[in-house]
Order: structure tokens, then C-alpha cells, then sequence
């Protein structure tokens, strides 16, 4: 104590700024404040980006204006990031309704695979006859693929809630296999001619694209955007109705915030587990039919760049609301879209990893408030 | 198929394993979950490649690998400690970042051609032992010994000294460990660098010594999601993260050695006349990871040992502990 006064009584003589920064925590949170410290963060974000590009010798302005213009230019391009977005939405979804429950599935790559070689096993099989109407096609492979991403969710839901099996391990392992699994059924058995894929899909078994319709109205002419796309919307809205309005969806909020105060309540955390990773699953791997019934049309190596991870940081964005989460999805798609032809080839990478730090890191703005006093002020 | 060369392959792959498991368990014992180390060891590889490339310094390579891991690892010490936000978000965002950063820096590095490689040596006394000397310590590269030292070092760090105590506090209970006066913070940012620095090695030793070069991603094929999986594995054990990381390192050599031509068991290898099936070996080291962690998770609930008691959580100091 007496050390104390000593220091107090005479004060060190080195410069002090008269202004002081204090960090105080915040008691409440105003409406407007998430969407703006979100939004500096990626402009932070984009700027650091910029910085790195310059130090390997690139334009930033140039790379950014291409990007944009590459991305969102014309009703062409925008359709081309509608479709980029599609397979986004709904990874990002999955992202969104397991994180929401703290699960941390970071499966939804393999999910998406999974959900590709489903609705391909369907046409491929001859399980669905080759002259079956387009409603039949479409719908069997729809079920095929939002069974087998449930079934790619299942597996680590289940050794979680069974064997307390950390998922975030089991579900990145099983995008492995799930990847190895296609391959094998891409290269061994469905190989067309040699080539790493599998012959082009009979024409009922093509989501119906804007193009399609161009006869009708000649603006279309050239659209890629294809029916995945309402598939993604319909499914935001029922994420959202599940998680906001439903008893289900309460149960996973009350599990996600407070999970010993869910149990209390009498809520199933183990079933909640395992059904929540099927759901998510389900979604990623819903992505995975859209995706090779609306663009590709076969089955083939190296259909996703990266859509299940990339909808990790889209969830996160979009602060795990799944309607948030299709604007989001469609400024990614973007960034994936007009990324492709930037080099050197990591930098949409970079710039994502980037983007996602930035938005954790200024969360802690949504709960401290900093602010600048005067010396004098302090007492 | 002959065993004495599989384990030795294995314990030379393995090594890599084990310095990012050993890594991952000193930042995890002190509280933080890095789920970064694929990052980390891509960001290692590539500069320890791009440095000895340049300098012909392999030392100087994998000590550039360690500091470049480390700061980057930094990163992620201070969004989770100073920041509190969620460790898992953050460490995927590490991923993200270290992975990107790698492919950018490293763009045209693979065409940099053949670089002096670290030294192999043969110990000589110890390598006539039989069966363990051919496998252990017969032109074995310098990090593989390093590896055999840094498994009792880390473990006798951990579990015998006063700095090892105060590591295992500030993971198990930080509010008693600030309370005793250990600076919870500090602590945290120096195991999360040598989580980092530790990547960073096992990323070098990779593009240094295992299989040199750089690859882009497939440098790390998946190995530092595998070594996560391990330190669950390892209970946070170093000796058992050894063992985990050694067989780990077996099974991907077996897996090229078994697409060879011979017979198995007077059979005719169904992997050599179909080669699609090699992708099924391909899945076997995530299979096993899978299978491993089934087989830590139920020992750990039947001891009733566990993840260090505060992991994943943030310290905030003056609100209530746990």
C-alpha cells in the first residue's frame, strides 16, 4: 500500500497523451450497430486484401473493378452468379442450422458430393427409366440426393450423440472419403471413354433453365440461371420458418445458447443431434443434385470449388439467418464467379479467410464500446 | 510389402504428424483449440521450400517455416483471447488464410526444381539393434530424431515442471490460475506460438525432408486435420501422440506399397489389376481417424478423462469462471 501512494504522489515524468482509449462493456447492443461493424470489417477486409496483392505485384483496383464487373456487369454475368450462389445458398444454410445448435459441421463439402452421387446413381442406374417425365426424373433425384447428404449428416450426428464423438474431426474426415467414394464411381465405374466423368444425363433429367423459356421471351436467351435456384429460396424460407417458428427450431436455439438449461427443459439433445446433422446434411447435399442437374449435367470430378466451406463464412456473415443468407450467398457467388480468372489462384481464398477473421475479430465491437476520454477525466 | 521398410517410411511421415499433434496439445492444454494447423503447416512448407530454395540454408528454411506458422498462429491467439470469439470460427478462418496465403506466396515455387535436402544419418551403435535399429535410427533424416527427443522433452515439460503445471492451470481452471498469480493472457499467447511454431515445423519438414517439394495443398494432403484427430486420440499425452502419429505415418505407406504388383496372401492384388479401387485405400487414413477418435472419445468417458477442462472457452477476467 504504501508502495502505491509513493507512485501515485509522484507520477512518472514520460509523455502522456491527454486523450485516453478506455474499452467498457457495452450494456445494450443498437439495432443498427451488427450490420455496420459487419460491413467495415469486410471493407478492413478487402482493403487488407488489396494490400497483399500489391505486395505480390498485382492491381488491387483493377483485380476488385474486374471482379465486380465480371460478377455483376450485365444481366449475363448476373445469371451465371445466380448460379454460382445456388449451391451456396444452400451450403450456407447447412452451415447456418447446425451452427445454430453449436454443432459445428463442417462436413457440408462431402455433403454436397454425396448429394451428387445420390441424384447421379438415380439417372445412371437406370433406377429411373430413361423416358420418364422430366416431374419424375427431377423428383427422384431430388430425394436421392437430399437422402444421401442426411445419410453423410447422420454418421458423424450419430457418433456424437451416441459416442460423444467430436464432430467438427468426424464430419471434416468424411468430406475425404465422400470426395474418394465419387471418384471412384466418376473414374471406375461410370468413366465415359476414359475421361474423368460420366456420360452426359438424358435431357428429363435437367433442371429447367431461363434459357429454356427464351422462345417465349427473348430476353432470356443465354440465362444460365437454372430451378436450383428456387430450391435454395424455398428452402431459406422453410430453414427459416423451422428455426424462428417452429417448436423444433426453438429447441435448437434453446440447445445452441444454453444447452444444460435445454436439458432441464426436457429437451432430447441426443435425438436434436443427430436430427439437426441430417438436416444439414440434407441441405448441403440438396446442393449437390441442383448442382449437377442444373449445371453440369453429369457426374464428374471436381464439381464443387469449395461451395461447403465457403458457406461456412457465408453462415457466419450472415449471423446464422437463413434469409440473410441468400444475399450473402449471391455476393459470394460473385467473388467465385470473377475470382476464377484472378492469379495467382488462392487469392478468393486468401481474401475469404481474410473476410472471415475480420467479422469474429470485430464482434468484440458489438460488446465493448470503445471509447476516447481526457486524462483529466479519469479519477 | 517388406515390414521393416513400411515402418520405416512410417515413422519418417509420421514425424510430421507428431510435431503438429505435440504442437496442438501445448495450445490445447493451455485452453486453445487452433483448428488452424493445415494452414500453419501449408504456410511452413511453402516457405521452408522458398527459403532453402533461395539461400541453400535448410536450417534457415525451417526456421523461417517456424516464425512464418508462429506469427501466423498469433492471428488467431489474438482474436480468441483478447477478442473471445469462438475458437472453432477461428480457426477455420486460419485455415482459410494460411491455405490461400501458401497457394498465393507460393505461385511458380514448384517448378523451383531439386534443392539440397536435410541430412539423413544413421546412429551408429543403436541402428545394430535388431528389427528397431534398421527401422529407428538407419538413415532416418535429422528430423526424425529431432522428433525422437522432443517426445520425452514434451512430456516431461508437461507433467514435471513448474512451467508445465502453470500450462495445465491456465487450460484446466484459469480464474484459480490468475488468482495464484500466473498471467492467464500471456500464457495463452506463448502456447498458441508454439502450437504455431511447431506447424510450422512439421510443414518444413514435409517440403524439406519427407516428400520435398511444393505441391500446393496436396503438400499436406489433409495431415493437419489428421494430427486434430490425433491429439484427441493422444488424450494430450505426448507419448501417445507418438504412437498415434508413427502408426498414422505406417498406414500411408502402406497404402502406396500395397498398390505394387505382388501377391497378397497367393492372391492376385486387386489393387494393382483395378487401380480404381486405390480409392478406397485413399479414404483408409480418414477411415482410421474416424475409428481412432471413436476409440479416444470411449476410453476418455470410461476413464472419465477429458478434454482439458476450459478448451475452447475464453478468459475473461473478472467475470465468473466456470
Amino acid at each position: 500500500m504504501m508502495s502505491n501512494e509513493a507512485v501515485k504522489q509522484t507520477p512518472p515524468r514520460r509523455f502522456q497523451l491527454p486523450l485516453q482509449i478506455r474499452v467498457e462493456p457495452r450494456l445494450e447492443v443498437p439495432r443498427w450497430l451488427s450490420p455496420v461493424v459487419s460491413l467495415g470489417a469486410i471493407i478492413v477486409a478487402l482493403l487488407i486484401g488489396a494490400l497483399i496483392l500489391a505486395i505480390v505485384g498485382g492491381n488491387p483496383f483493377q483485380a476488385y473493378a474486374h471482379i465486380a464487373k465480371a460478377a455483376f456487369g450485365s444481366l449475363g454475368v448476373l445469371s451465371d452468379t445466380l448460379v454460382k450462389a445456388t449451391p451456396l445458398i444452400l451450403t450456407g444454410l447447412a452451415c447456418a442450422v447446425a451452427f445454430r445448435m453449436k454443432l459445428w459441421n463442417i462436413g457440408a463439402e462431402g455433403q454436397f458430393y454425396m448429394g451428387a452421387l445420390g441424384a447421379s446413381v438415380v439417372v445412371l442406374t437406370g433406377i429411373v427409366p430413361e423416358e420418364a417425365s422430366r416431374f419424375v426424373t427431377v423428383g427422384a433425384m431430388l430425394i436421392a440426393g437430399v437422402v444421401f447428404g442426411a445419410l453423410w449428416g447422420f454418421i458423424p450426428g450419430w457418433l456424437k450423440a451416441r459416442m460423444k464423438v467430436n464432430e467438427i474431426i468426424t464430419t471434416l474426415m468424411l468430406n475425404y472419403i465422400a470426395i474418394s467414394l465419387t471418384n471412384y464411381f466418376i473414374f471406375g465405374v461410370w468413366s465415359e471413354g476414359g475421361f474423368q466423368m460420366s456420360h452426359t444425363f438424358q435431357r428429363s433429367a435437367w433442371l429447367p433453365r431461363l434459357s429454356d423459356y427464351a422462345e417465349q421471351a427473348p430476353i432470356l436467351r443465354g440465362l444460365t440461371t437454372h430451378f436450383g435456384l428456387v430450391f435454395a429460396l424455398v428452402a431459406a424460407v422453410i430453414v427459416g420458418y423451422v428455426l424462428y417458428r417452429s417448436i423444433w427450431g426453438y429447441e435448437i436455439r434453446l440447445i445452441g445458447d444454453n444447452p444444460r438449461a435445454a436439458e432441464y427443459a426436457g429437451i432430447n439433445i441426443t435425438r436434436n443431434t443427430v436430427l439437426v446433422m441430417m438436416f444439414s446434411g440434407a441441405l448441403a447435399g440438396l446442393g449437390g443434385m441442383s448442382e449437377i442437374g442444373g449445371v453440369v449435367h453429369r457426374l464428374q470430378a471436381a464439381i464443387s470449388p469449395g461451395y461447403g466451406f465457403t458457406g461456412i463464412i457465408i453462415a457466419w456473415l450472415a449471423k446464422l439467418n437463413p434469409i440473410v443468407v441468400v444475399p450473402v450467398a449471391v455476393l459470394f457467388g460473385g467473388l467465385i464467379l470473377a475470382g476464377r480468372e484472378i492469379q495467382p489462384a488462392g487469392i478468393p481464398r486468401l481474401i475469404q479467410g481474410i473476410i472471415l477473421f475480420m467479422l469474429i475479430a470485430s464482434d468484440v465491437l458489438l460488446r465493448y464500446r470503445i471509447r476516447i476520454v481526457r486524462r483529466a477525466e479519469r479519477v | 510389402m517388406d515390414p521393416i521398410i513400411i515402418l520405416h517410411a512410417g515413422v519418417a511421415t509420421g514425424t510430421v504428424l507428431l510435431f503438429a499433434t505435440i504442437g496442438e496439445i501445448f495450445a490445447e492444454r493451455a485452453g486453445v483449440l487452433n483448428l488452424g494447423l493445415e494452414g500453419m503447416m501449408l504456410i511452413g512448407a511453402m516457405s521452408a521450400f522458398a527459403v532453402t530454395v533461395q539461400t541453400g540454408n535448410g536450417g534457415l528454411g525451417l526456421l523461417v517455416a517456424m516464425l512464418a506458422a508462429g506469427i501466423l498462429s498469433l492471428l488467431h491467439g489474438l482474436v480468441t483471447i483478447h477478442f473471445q470469439a469462438d475458437q472453432v470460427v477461428s480457426g477455420l478462418a486460419l485455415t482459410f488464410l494460411g491455405v490461400g496465403l501458401s497457394l498465393v506466396l507460393g505461385e511458380g515455387l514448384s517448378s523451383a526444381g531439386a534443392i539440397a535436402l536435410l541430412p539423413t544419418y544413421t546412429i551408429p551403435v543403436l541402428s545394430s539393434i535388431p528389427f528397431l535399429g534398421p527401422i529407428l535410427f538407419t538413415e532416418q533424416s535429422v528430423m526424425v530424431y529431432v522428433g525422437y527427443i522432443l517426445i520425452p522433452l514434451s512430456w516431461f515439460y508437461i507433467n514435471h515442471t513448474r512451467f508445465g503445471l502453470h500450462l495445465r492451470a491456465v487450460g484446466e481452471n484459469p480464474t484459480a490460475a490468475d488468482a495464484m498469480g500466473v498471467n492467464v493472457y500471456r500464457l495463452r499467447y506463448i502456447y498458441v506460438f508454439v502450437g504455431g511454431t511447431l506447424a510450422g515445423l512439421a510443414g518444413g519438414t514435409i517440403s524439406l525432408a519427407i516428400s520435398p517439394g511444393w505441391f500446393s495443398e496436396l503438400t499436406t494432403g489433409g495431415m493437419g486435420w489428421i494430427a486434430i484427430g490425433l491429439v484427441i486420440f493422444a488424450q494430450w499425452n505426448p507419448w501417445r501422440a507418438a504412437f498415434g502419429s508413427y502408426a498414422f505415418g505406417a498406414l500411408r505407406r502402406t497404402i502406396l506399397d500395397i498398390q505394387g504388383p505382388q501377391m497378397i496372401l497367393g492372391l492376385r492384388n486387386p489393387f494393382f489389376f483395378n487401380p480404381y479401387y486405390g480409392f478406397f485405400l485413399q479414404m483408409l487414413p480418414f477411415a482410421f481417424t474416424i475409428i481412432v477418435l471413436i476409440i479416444g472419445s470411449r476410453e476418455a468417458l470410461r476413464k472419465r478423462l477429458g478434454a482439458p477442462a476450459a478448451l475452447g472457452l475464453p478468459y475473461i477476467r473478472g467475470e465468473r469462471g466456470l
